[in-house]
């Protein structure tokens, strides 16, 4: 239980943190993919007042032997770069241009985005429910 | 617009505190593509209840205090083929590329992960020369 309510603090802080930033207003994040046009940097703050306390709970984990309320830390980072993650990136990349939403702040905005952030948010988690599939495809060696 | 950049630190700063809370607390990297996706294609269903709170906090918590403090506005497009694909593709390419810009970006780049940092440069490429042709050239959006 207490990872559940460790699991929902920090789900409501992160959502907070969201719509603070700005990264919830689509203009904002659409701004900042808009380098030929008028730039909006916003986005760049936004990741480095993030990376830097993750950087040091990385550094604290790495001196823990264990989490606070669990039996082991997230394995070492893969080294992998495949097909896979080269053309997520790049489809994740093209529909986040298209409606200005990611994944966290689709669901930050869902009490705020009306019927367009629900029809984001229906179209976002069928295309998940397709992943596996596409995978399967690119795991085959003859496409 | 000045204080936007302000803002964007502060609600950084609680980004990156959820994600510290979230890997010390239950040693979970914050990935909003992966909680979410493991409860659609049931690969997280073990753990589904973790998801699943992390899930109703981020949606939860907004709507409790933005009416409260301030009014909130997406922009979003008005446009459904645009949302719609726009959220398929998202949904789509987190998914196979194993994480999104809280995954791959803000948990993978803070320990110079090299497939957090290829995604996010594939990402952002990807976007801005989407955003690119279809602002500035077909005038769409």
């Amino acid at each position: 239980m207490r990872r559940q309510i460790a699991s929902l603090i920090a789900g409501g802080v992160f959502g907070i943190g969201l719509t603070l930033s700005g990264m919830t207003d689509t203009a904002k994040v659409q701004g900042w993919l808009d380098i030929f046009g008028a730039w909006d940097p916003t986005l760049a703050f936004v990741m480095v007042g993030a990376i830097v306390p993750m950087a040091l709970a990385w550094w604290i984990a790495a001196r823990m032997d264990k989490p606070v309320l669990g039996s082991s830390f997230p394995p070492a980072a893969g080294t992998q770069v495949g097909p896979d993650l080269i053309i997520g990136s790049v489809l994740f990349g093209l529909g986040w241009a298209l409606a200005g939403l990611c994944p966290g702040p689709a669901l930050a905005s869902l009490s705020f985005g009306g019927t367009g952030g629900l029809m984001f948010l229906a179209a976002m988690l069928a295309g998940m429910a397709a992943a596996p599939s596409l995978r399967a495809r690119l795991a085959r060696p003859t496409l | 617009m000045p204080i936007d950049w302000i803002w964007g630190l502060v609600g950084g700063l609680l980004i990156g505190l959820s994600a510290s809370c979230f890997l010390l607390m239950n040693g979970r990297i914050m990935g909003i593509s992966g909680l979410l996706g493991g409860l659609v294609d049931r690969s997280g269903w073990h753990d589904w209840s973790e998801r699943a709170a992390f899930v109703f906090g981020t949606i939860a918590l907004p709507a409790l205090a933005i009416p409260a403090l301030w009014t909130a506005q997406t922009h979003l497009t008005t446009n459904w083929t645009l949302t719609l694909s726009g959220g398929f593709l998202v949904g789509i390419g987190t998914r196979l590329a194993n994480g999104c810009t809280s995954g791959h970006g803000v948990c993978g780049i803070s320990r110079l992960s090299l497939r957090g940092i290829t995604a996010t440069v594939f990402y952002i490429l990807a976007g801005a020369v989407t955003l690119g042709l279809m602002r500035h050239i077909w005038g769409i959006l």
